[in-house]
């Protein structure tokens, strides 16, 4: 065996009621670039977050050995301090800062009077930054650099820290083309200079063109390690390696009889809000009354992105294209809007987006359509208690009674009430983003059921899952969606989950 | 509130979670005012509690329209400034000669103006109503100073008889009718929360901004109009001094805009929004009342004691809402 610098053992790390690590074995070599990838949700970042001490030593099961001896983390402080440091995808920069400052945060350079040596600080950063090849003064404030710079700036930081293991998570996910090629050169560059890197990623030609090693990840446990410079390793291989989560899990039966186109979007094309880059671009697609789509799309793909500028624009800027409902063009230009239209959209993030948790069952049931239950303004609250009785009923949302606070329900009942509010505005296509995350089994049957009475009723329904088995099991087509494009369409009958994952991992830039 | 105990059969009894800071803030005025019947034999007299009313009605409407504010999870600091500017333009158009209605006409409308503004500044532009309100605070405060440097007496017929008339019952105790104008405003509110779209926005907003915006809630338009409406109240508020007083004073109720909040916080309303009921507030404001109504039966102890008190029960009621955890994370 080469030399190996880092070793996790038999890891396994559970959250309340979820096993999210199943005796994870990793080992990385000496000045490797290794890669990682998997699903959503498969277990990639715990992963991190166990190595870099985000989730401490006695969380988990299992033991860590960074050369040779064992390590016992507390928390990131002590990880550093080894030469361990990770890059989150969300960069944790102070954007008013200065380059310098940032660099030096916690680390700052010192003179003898105690006080913070500005200009040697400066003198240092310069330095760093040439090293990853970016040219700015070090006084720049970190906001006026785009994402692309900023990731340059974390790694310069890492250097700082006399980083020896480098990990990135999703380090290209946020950037273009041009930043990403430059960023795959300097992980080449730091290779060469001795340093060891373990890079996330979802996009298999990058892992094909830089990593030497990939260990893929499935459902908590570590499938397999392909050694990329030994064999011809293909990007067909990995995706075996990715997919091929047991379709056992059961959905119920339901006869499929689309009629009607209900909803349709043109050439829709959606600007990042605050990025100069394309969320979504050029997506078209179609979705028929009594018919389930789904559309499946790795993370970063702008799935969430799509729909929620679909609903009312919540989303991007610079929107362009055309939406159609029934045939007929609408504007949609806010979510008001597009609830009168018809659209529904319910949201990945329930917690955040979907409910108000600190009021009940009944407030947050009524919410999106309370002028259903009001005249001149004046709520009828014996017709709302009504409707969020019936609601409680269809829905199944065992709570005491409909006064009980949402927050204190569990996640499936809680899915339930969004579904019963956005059920009470009478929509004709429901969106539904990870409608079953962080459910139960048995809640995620309900669920299911309730789509299927749901488009049993004649209406619309688009499903944006991470599961493939779940969309496979749900819907009548299949699109796939990457960086942002539609890359496939499928009959749910010609859809496989390495068919899907192909089309889902299949870049624009498939030349490099 | 009428309908609660519909569904409610099956469930174990279990005090209402959102309800218990206003239990709370009700048990300790119950306290409170048992200790001043059992220490002194005059407190136990109902005129007590009308003089309480009559005292701080133009704070209790003040603090109705903080509410609204508070609900959505905003601080509105112009109020105190508002109402001293509403009692100064009074006095000052009605030393001028004009007839009591266009004055009453007039002073109504600055307020909900300024309101208007500042809940513009701060939706459209996206500025913290900290300091947008602060903003509205010194403008206003600046505006009293500028319309006369000295207090402004007020002679006219209409406000002496708001002043001095008495509404009482055989025995002799009576309200001021700025009380009943405060009680008209807690009721119109309390059910503006309760019955209403626009009270259900409120929460909403409060609740979760972007969940609201997400269900096509119309969240501009309710964050304006919760700075409209407490600059409506601060302007109600600002007449009812003016009848309490019968003059204008450049200087009247500086900091008053933390008397209020004071009030709404310990009358059980969260500051991040979404939980808290009128009624809580009418509670606040009436331990302010006792805790001022205690001192001055003590006699011995400093008016500022008032102050002392009012900060440690702030500070409890806070800490309160911690422990009772209001919020779901």
């Amino acid at each position: 065996m080469d030399d190996t610098i880092l070793e996790m053992r038999r890891i396994t790390k559970t959250f309340p009621g979820v096993t999210a690590l199943e005796d994870v074995t990793l080992a990385v070599r000496r000045g490797e670039i290794h890669a990682i990838c998997g699903e959503n949700g498969a277990g990639k970042s715990t992963l991190m977050k166990v190595l870099s001490g985000v989730h401490p030593s006695g969380s988990y099961d299992g033991e860590i050995l960074f050369d040779g001896r064992p390590m016992q983390f507390r928390g990131i402080r002590d990880s550093e301090a080894n030469g361990i440091v990770i890059i989150h995808q969300e960069l944790a920069l102070v954007p008013h800062l200065s380059i310098a400052e940032n660099l030096f945060l916690g680390n700052e350079r010192r003179g003898r009077s105690g006080l913070i040596d500005w200009n040697r600080a400066n003198a240092d950063a310069a330095e760093l930054l040439a090293s990853v090849g970016l040219h700015e003064n070090p006084v720049t404030p970190v906001i006026q650099l785009g994402v692309g710079k900023q990731q340059l700036v974390e790694i310069a930081k890492a250097l700082s820290k006399k980083v020896r293991l480098l990990i990135l998570d999703e380090p290209t996910a946020a950037l273009n083309d041009v930043d990403s090629a430059h960023l795959l050169g300097l992980l080449r560059q730091l290779k060469a200079q001795g340093i060891t890197c373990i890079m996330i990623s979802h996009k298999l030609n990058e892992i094909t063109a830089i990593a030497d090693s990939t260990t893929v990840i499935r459902d908590g446990r570590a499938v397999e390690t392909l050694d990329m410079r030994a064999d011809d390793v293909t990007q067909q291989r990995i995706i075996r390696g990715m997919v091929g989560r047991d379709l056992d899990a059961f959905y119920p039966d339901r006869v499929s009889s689309p009629g009607e186109e209900v909803l349709r979007i043109e050439d829709w094309t959606v600007r990042h809000p605050t990025q100069d880059r394309m969320v979504v671009e050029g997506v078209g697609l179609s979705v028929r009354a009594g018919e389930v789509v789904g559309i499946a799309g790795l993370m970063g793909a702008g799935r969430t992105e799509l729909a929620m500028s679909v609903f009312g624009r919540s989303y991007g800027r610079d929107i362009s294209g055309r939406l159609f409902v029934h045939g007929r063009e609408v504007k949609a230009r806010s979510v008001a809007e597009a609830i009168d239209n018809g659209i529904a959209y319910v949201t990945e993030d329930r917690k955040r987006f979907g409910l108000n948790l600190i009021d009940d069952v009944r407030r947050n049931v009524s919410a999106a359509a309370l002028a259903r239950l009001a005249r001149l303004g004046w709520v009828n609250g014996n017709e709302e208690i009504k409707v969020a009785e019936a609601s409680r009923r269809e829905m199944n949302i065992k709570a005491p009674s409909v006064m009980a606070v949402v927050g204190k329900l569990s996640g499936g009942n809680q899915q339930k009430v969004v579904l019963s509010k956005w059920l009470f505005t009478d929509p004709d296509v429901l969106i539904l983003d990870e409608p079953t995350r962080g459910i139960d089994v048995g809640a995620k049957y309900e669920i299911y059921t309730i789509i299927n009475r749901l488009v049993a009723e004649g209406k619309a329904v688009i499903i944006i899952s991470s599961e493939l088995p779940e969309l496979l099991g749900m819907c009548d087509r299949i699109y796939t969606l990457a960086a942002g494009r539609i890359t496939g369409e499928k009959p749910v009958g010609e859809a496989t989950q390495e068919s899907l994952m192909e089309l889902m991992t299949k870049d624009k830039e498939l030349v490099g | 509130m009428t309908t609660g105990t519909l569904t409610a059969g099956r469930a174990r009894f279990r005090l209402p979670r959102r309800q218990i800071p206003v239990l709370a803030t009700l048990a300790l005025l119950l306290v409170m005012y048992g200790i001043g019947v059992s220490q002194y034999q005059a407190f136990s007299n109902v005129q007590v509690i009308f003089n309480i009313f009559i005292d701080n009605g133009f704070l209790l409407v003040v603090a109705v329209g903080m509410t609204f504010v508070i609900l959505t999870g905003g601080i509105d600091l112009s109020v105190g400034s508002v109402v001293a500017m509403t009692a100064m333009v009074s006095a000052s158009l009605l030393q001028k000669g004009l007839p009591a209605a266009l004055v009453l006409v007039i002073a109504l409308l600055i307020g909900p103006t300024l309101g208007l503004l500042m809940g513009c500044a701060i939706h459209f532009f996206e500025i913290q109503p900290f300091i947008v309100t602060l903003a509205g605070m010194f403008f206003a405060r600046g505006m009293c100073t500028f319309i006369s440097g000295s207090s402004i007496p007020i002679s006219d017929g209409f406000w002496t008889r708001m002043s001095q008339e008495r509404i009482g019952d055989p025995r002799g105790n009576f309200v001021s009718i700025s009380v009943l104008i405060a009680f008209a405003v807690v009721a119109v509110a309390a059910y503006t929360l309760a019955y209403t779209r626009l009270g259900r926005n409120v929460y909403a907003i409060g609740g979760n901004p972007q969940s609201a915006l997400l269900m096509g809630l119309p969240v501009g338009r309710t964050r304006i109009a919760v700075y409209t409406i407490s600059g409506l109240c601060s302007a109600i508020g600002g007449i009812l001094l003016s009848f309490y007083t019968l003059s204008g004073a450049p200087l009247i109720a500086v900091g008053m805009e933390l008397d209020v909040i004071a009030a709404v916080v310990i009358g059980g309303t969260v500051l991040t929004g979404g939980s808290g009921y009128v009624f809580g507030t009418v509670l606040g404001v009436l331990v302010l009342g006792v805790i001022q109504t205690l001192i001055t039966f003590d006699g011995s102890l400093n008016s500022w004691w008032t102050r002392i008190v009012i900060g440690g029960l702030l500070f409890a009621f806070i800490l309160f809402q911690r422990l009772v955890g209001i919020r779901y994370k």
